[in-house]
């Protein structure tokens, strides 16, 4: 034998898992959601999906290889999870060149800017829905009305989504159980039949991933499950004080981005807490702001501001909650 | 449901390739090299000469003061010189070289291989004779074992704990042991209660080994006191505070001993180490050693003279394979890397392991993504992600505050990174910066 013997310190052995395959798994488990899109908005999704993950990805590379000259590292894939991300907080209509903007200060303020990936305290993704919430109110609440004209792009037939319909009516004095009579049933809900963002109307597209993603362990259960478990116990709450001002628990479960939020990007690993009782405390946090916003507030839909309010406790809730440590009785040596 | 420890832990594949070989006696060396180093503690003073004949058996160097061993010549022969090499820890040590010829051994060893289940002696017998056995924990932490048997003022164990746990991936020795000496393990197991004058004994296995549960469940039927427990295949089960938290329920506190909670913890190789001492007057100069890897052509388990060189054991199994990138004693999460394969075995040497060179290197390191795995994993709940950057800033007083000093090197947090970052390297410098403060504070 003449090549020489590595000397490392132990451990000798390490995972099969790596940075990459997370992505990738994330990704994969993206796709039932996405060709659900593609069914129900056609044309649309595909322009808004491809738009968004090609500039995402671009601005990453230009932006590592141009600005902070460092390795392009665009195939771990985050820039990807981004991308799809957020064509998926998007109308199918939204034009090309908003999505543009709105990937752009996804990755270069909600990403770069603080070193790329795993050092950016808000998810990406929402930075940059909620910039172009802000920055463009109109075309960003203007939602093509799902199965109708499906090659059609930006002169898509619109409507509202069924939260935007809802809020308008109680605004409005009407009787909640009169709305719920206009709007789609719980089994279309589910499947998705309703105008809103690109991946947030399937609920069993979302919980197909949800599945993959804990199979795999990318994720644990515990944001989505205490995310949503606050949704449904607050809004029942309100719903059991009043019903024909709140809508039903489910309603709230399975309308907006109530799921997608709780199931990618509430989890997303870099700007989630570290410890089990961190996450659940994140997530009720966000559960609690979403009912808030949703309720008393002006927008009718507010996971996305709720996760990235939360996100910013994450250094808090890190910095307080701990693991807990074996043997809590500390002796003094 | 089976027991286990509840904070952490992994599941490595467990590779156990020589499981289903028995024990196999090693040929003897040309020359035996004797470290007078191979436990915690003080080195023992050597009292031959260079040129002396020295029997197997016979004392070479003694133990000096109370944390330390005697070493025992495991071999027959001639003194050839006193000299330092470097040992399975990657320093330099002090060793005895014997140049052997024959094997004849001290006339008091009882060479016959009957179970002898008579105990004649009180426990300070036992235990003095333990002391000059020079035992040793076997299951690598080499702690001499009557230090551990002589309860500090004050204290009172109340169950006696055994380590057949096994954790490790690939290791086998303690497996194999418990099989072919399951009889002399549960004798040598009625001496250390006598020793320690406690009632209860637990025999912690995990289930990947039912042969060995089995057959010690069924041994134990004539013994009182003596339980045996199926754990759950988690690393790193084999740790002393997870086994007792996994059989008893209880916890060490931080910066306690086990016997804090009532428990003293052996491991199966130091039970039947001390059988032998005990009932057969032979002191402790083989033990059993593991030799593995997917590239070794025959994984087996030798029964071991201390200071024989690894090299002797690799080519028993076959020879060092071209592939070879790396030679560990012991096992591949906790283990030692060696320098080369001129290394004496010593009596914490449980296993050699030879790793191919494709998995010999450190993976590329990649951005830490805060996906909490390590946090997960670690089975004293720390935070392994942030002890290392705060390592690397030499921050003590944090590092302190968040327990650093607890680690106990486990390799969890590095195992499971899937950004395969290199936690543990910093948190043992931090460990070591840390423990600096600590002591100096005591002076």
């Amino acid at each position: 034998m003449n090549n020489l013997l590595t000397v490392s310190p132990s451990p000798h052995v390490s995972t099969t898992q790596s940075v990459n395959k997370l992505m990738y798994g994330v990704i994969l488990s993206l796709v039932p959601a996405l060709l659900v899109s593609v069914y129900l908005f056609g044309k649309g999704a595909l322009v808004v999906a491809l738009v968004s993950i090609a500039s995402c990805v671009l601005f990453e590379a230009v932006i590592q290889k141009y600005i902070l000259k460092t390795d392009i590292r665009v195939r771990d894939g985050s820039a990807l999870v981004t991308g799809i991300l957020l064509a998926f907080n998007l109308p199918s209509n939204l034009p090309w060149w908003m999505i543009i903007t709105g990937a752009l200060f996804a990755i270069g303020v909600g990403k770069m800017t603080y070193g790329g990936l795993g050092n950016n305290p808000f998810n990406p993704a929402l930075v940059g829905r909620v910039f172009l919430l802000i920055s463009f109110p109109v075309q960003m609440t203007s939602w093509p009305l799902p199965l109708v004209s499906r090659f059609q792009y930006t002169d898509a037939v619109t409507g509202a989504t069924p939260l935007g319909f809802l809020k308008e009516a109680v605004r409005n004095g009407e009787a909640v159980p009169e709305v719920m009579k206009q709007l789609p049933d719980h089994m279309q809900l589910f499947l998705g039949q309703m105008g809103g963002s690109l991946g947030e109307v399937s609920a069993v597209a979302l919980l197909l991933g949800f599945a993959w993603l804990l199979y795999k362990k990318i994720i644990t259960w515990h944001i989505p499950v205490f995310l949503v478990g606050t949704v449904y116990i607050f809004t029942g709450i309100l719903w059991m004080i009043d019903p024909a001002k709140n809508a039903s628990p489910l309603f709230h479960i399975l309308t907006g981005g109530l799921l997608l939020g709780a199931i990618y990007m509430a989890t997303d690993l870099v700007t989630s807490p570290m410890t089990k009782t961190g996450m659940i405390v994140f997530a009720i946090g966000i559960g609690i702001i979403t009912v808030v916003i949703r309720v008393f507030g002006a927008y009718p839909e507010g996971v996305s501001f709720a996760i990235l309010i939360m996100n910013a406790f994450v250094p808090l809730i890190n910095k307080y909650i701990k693991p807990s440590r074996f043997g809590k009785e500390v002796k003094h040596v | 449901m089976l027991k286990t420890f509840t904070r952490g832990g992994i599941h490595p594949p467990e590779e156990k390739l020589s499981a289903h070989t028995s024990i196999q006696p090693l040929p003897l060396p040309v020359t035996a090299i004797i470290p007078v180093s191979q436990h915690l503690g003080t080195p023992a003073i050597i009292t031959v000469n260079k040129g002396d004949i020295v029997k197997t058996g016979q004392v070479i160097a003694r133990g000096d003061g109370f944390v330390s061993a005697n070493i025992h010549s495991s071999v027959s022969g001639k003194v050839l010189k006193v000299e330092e090499v470097t040992d399975v820890s990657g320093y330099r040590k002090t060793a005895v070289f014997i140049e052997v010829s024959g094997d004849v051994w001290l006339e008091s060893i009882i060479r016959d291989e009957t179970l002898d289940k008579k105990i004649k002696l009180t426990g300070e017998e036992i235990i003095s004779k333990i002391a000059e056995s020079g035992i040793v924990g076997l299951g690598g932490a080499t702690f001499p074992t009557q230090v551990k048997l002589t309860m500090p003022r004050g204290k009172k164990a109340d169950c006696l704990i055994i380590n057949g746990v096994e954790c490790e991936p690939y290791l086998t020795s303690d497996h194999r042991l418990m099989i072919e000496k399951g009889a002399e393990i549960l004798v040598g197991v009625e001496l250390l209660k006598k020793a320690l004058n406690v009632t209860v004994a637990h025999i912690g296995i995990e289930k990947n080994k039912p042969d060995a549960i089995q057959l010690l469940r069924r041994l134990a039927l004539s013994h009182k006191g003596i339980h045996v427990h199926a754990l759950k295949i988690k690393y790193p089960q084999g740790a002393e505070k997870q086994l007792i938290k996994a059989i008893l329920n209880r916890e060490v506190p931080s910066g306690g001993l086990p016997v804090d909670v009532g428990a003293v913890v052996f491991n199966v190789g130091t039970v039947y180490a001390v059988y032998e001492a005990i009932q057969k007057n032979k002191p402790l100069f083989e033990r059993i050693v593991t030799v593995t890897g997917k590239s070794i052509r025959q994984p087996a388990n030798y029964r071991v003279r201390i200071g024989t060189p690894v090299s002797l054991l690799i080519q028993s199994a076959g020879g060092l394979p071209d592939s070879t990138g790396k030679i560990v004693c012991g096992g591949p999460m906790m283990g030692k890397t060696l320098i080369n394969s001129d290394v004496p075995i010593a009596k914490g040497s449980s296993g050699i392991l030879i790793l191919p060179s494709e998995e010999s290197a450190r993976k590329t390191i990649e951005p830490c993504v805060r996906c909490a795995k390590c946090v997960s994993a670690c089975p004293m709940g720390l935070e392994p992600y942030l002890l290392m950057p705060l390592s690397d800033q030499k921050n003590c007083d944090r590092l302190e505050m968040e327990r650093i000093m607890d680690c106990m090197e486990c390799g969890s947090c590095s195992y499971i990174c899937p950004a395969h970052r290199p936690l543990l390297d910093f948190i043992r410098l931090g460990k070591m910066q840390v423990g600096k403060i600590i002591r100096s504070r005591k002076l």
